[in-house]
């Protein structure tokens, strides 16, 4: 019986911080009570973007041991990392999208990611290596669905010019946009190393999707 | 005070460190022994090095019957260890019919026993061993080779 009493008690406190809520104030002018919500909304929204900038950036996503030792110092291999132009796509350009209602939706997603961190999913690079084609699998899936929406944010067929490029790279492209595919169909490994089977499981998800 | 006096300690050795390198790069010299920077000192930067260009215009035909054909294109990214061969992906069939490069050669497929296997033989899976790009660099050293097309 115990147990009702409680309940009895929570929903007598919760009912008077409602009333406490809905009370109109009689200290407090109005105007206060505008400049302070107006205020706090500002703080609490810079807060909130604050946030979402710090667990935007390369430093955040390698300070997972999982990263670093693993895609990150592969990534490191990379054009996208080091090259003649000194452009960088960092882990959030390409894993993180733009537009913010598909960001929030990311970092949401991202939180399932958190779990398996402190569950050990793939602590050593032996568990992430058994777990990495179906990691790979997924992002190669958003990609499709996406239209490598994040490599467009950088790249675009109408600014490429096909004359320097490599005769197989033109020919390619040209079909590409004849035939609609989309940058990650052909270029999957350019910033992470493949695991074994990845060209099978390609081949699968290509007839899945057609 | 303590502190000023290592300040100035400290001074005097870099000071004494960054003119040593300088004074061994002359002893090199004069003994006739050059550094592959050539005559830089330590802490300058070395000029850059005359970096080669790939030539990728095009398949280059091959100098005698047997010669693994030349890499006509950019081949660094390319992924090639016990786990995937990236190279596969555009040779091997049935990948090369959408990719529109050459089927790697039948033999490719034979294991040293002559065994044919469905998949590259084990003794294949380096290409790069065999199969190399060709920079327009002047030749190391001195040379008379011909085509064997051209010797009679
Ligand atoms: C932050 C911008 C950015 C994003 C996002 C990006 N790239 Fe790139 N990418 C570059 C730059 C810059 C280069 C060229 C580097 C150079 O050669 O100077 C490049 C080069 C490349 C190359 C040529 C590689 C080579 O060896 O020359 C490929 C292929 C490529 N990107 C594909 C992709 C794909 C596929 C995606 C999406 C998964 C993507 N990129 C996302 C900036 C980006
Ligand atoms: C139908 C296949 C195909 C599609 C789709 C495709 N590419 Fe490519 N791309 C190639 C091939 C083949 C090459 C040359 C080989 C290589 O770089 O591995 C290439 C080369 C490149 C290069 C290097 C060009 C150079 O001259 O260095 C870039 C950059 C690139 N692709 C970006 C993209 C982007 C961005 C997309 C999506 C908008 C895309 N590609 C879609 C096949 C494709
Ligand atoms: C140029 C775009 C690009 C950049 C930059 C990039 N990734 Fe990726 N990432 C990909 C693609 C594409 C895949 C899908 C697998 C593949 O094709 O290699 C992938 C896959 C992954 C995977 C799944 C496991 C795997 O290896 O396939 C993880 C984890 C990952 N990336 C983390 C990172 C981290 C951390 C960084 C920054 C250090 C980063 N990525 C930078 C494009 C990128
Ligand atoms: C993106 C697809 C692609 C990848 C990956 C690729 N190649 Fe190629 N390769 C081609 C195409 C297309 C040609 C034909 C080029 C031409 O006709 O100019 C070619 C031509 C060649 C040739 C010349 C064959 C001949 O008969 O002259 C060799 C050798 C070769 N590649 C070796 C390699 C090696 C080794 C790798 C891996 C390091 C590799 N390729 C990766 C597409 C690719
Ligand atoms: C032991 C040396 C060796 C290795 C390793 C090797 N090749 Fe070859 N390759 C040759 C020789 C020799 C030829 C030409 C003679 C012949 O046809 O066998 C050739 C021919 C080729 C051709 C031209 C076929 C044609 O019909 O024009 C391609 C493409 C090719 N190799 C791709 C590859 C790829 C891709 C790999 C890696 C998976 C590879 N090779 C590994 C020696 C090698």
């Amino acid at each position: 019986m115990s147990n009702n009493t409680e309940n009895s008690e929570n929903v007598g406190v919760i009912k008077s911080v409602w009333r406490w809520f809905r009370r109109p104030t009689a200290r407090f002018a109005l105007g206060t009570l505008v400049i302070v919500g107006f205020v706090g909304g500002i703080v609490f929204w810079g807060g909130f973007n604050w946030a979402m900038e710090v667990t935007n950036n390369e430093t955040f996503c390698i300070s997972c041991h999982e990263m670093e030792a693993n895609v990150y110092r592969e990534y490191k291999q990379t054009v996208h990392y080091n090259n003649r132009t000194g452009v960088r796509a960092t882990c959030p350009d390409c894993h993180v999208p733009k537009t913010w209602v598909h960001k929030i939706a990311r970092k949401i997603q991202a939180s399932n990611e958190l779990y398996h961190h402190f569950l050990g999913t793939v602590d050593t690079p032996e568990k992430f290596e058994a777990k990495r084609l179906e990691l790979a699998g997924n992002v190669w899936k958003v990609m499709k669905e996406t239209d490598s929406r994040e490599c467009r944010n950088c790249h675009n067929f109408d600014f490429m010019d096909f004359t320097v490029q490599e005769n197989r790279a033109s020919k390619r492209h040209a079909e590409a946009i004849d035939s609609g595919k989309t940058c990650i169909d052909c270029h999957k490994g350019i910033a992470h190393d493949l695991p074994e089977g990845a060209f099978d499981a390609e081949r699968k998800i290509n007839k899945a999707a057609n | 005070m303590k502190s000023l006096k290592m300040l100035v300690a400290t001074g005097l050795i870099g000071a004494f460190m960054s003119i040593v390198p300088g004074t061994t790069g002359v002893l090199a010299q004069e003994e006739g022994v050059w550094s592959l920077r050539g005559e830089v000192a330590l802490n300058d930067a070395a000029p850059l090095a005359d970096t080669k260009k790939q030539n990728t215009s095009g398949k280059m035909g091959r100098a005698y019957r047997q010669q693994p054909p030349l890499i006509p294109h950019r081949m660094e990214k390319y992924q090639i260890n016990s786990k995937v061969n990236q190279c596969l992906r555009c040779h091997d069939w049935p990948y090369n019919t959408e990719e529109g490069a050459p089927k790697v050669s039948e033999t490719h497929y034979f294991n040293r026993n002559g065994v044919a296997l469905d998949t590259i033989a084990g003794t294949r899976w380096f290409c790069t061993q065999c199969h190399v790009p060709q920079t327009q660099a002047r030749a190391l050293v001195k040379n008379k080779f011909k085509n064997a097309s051209e010797v009679d």
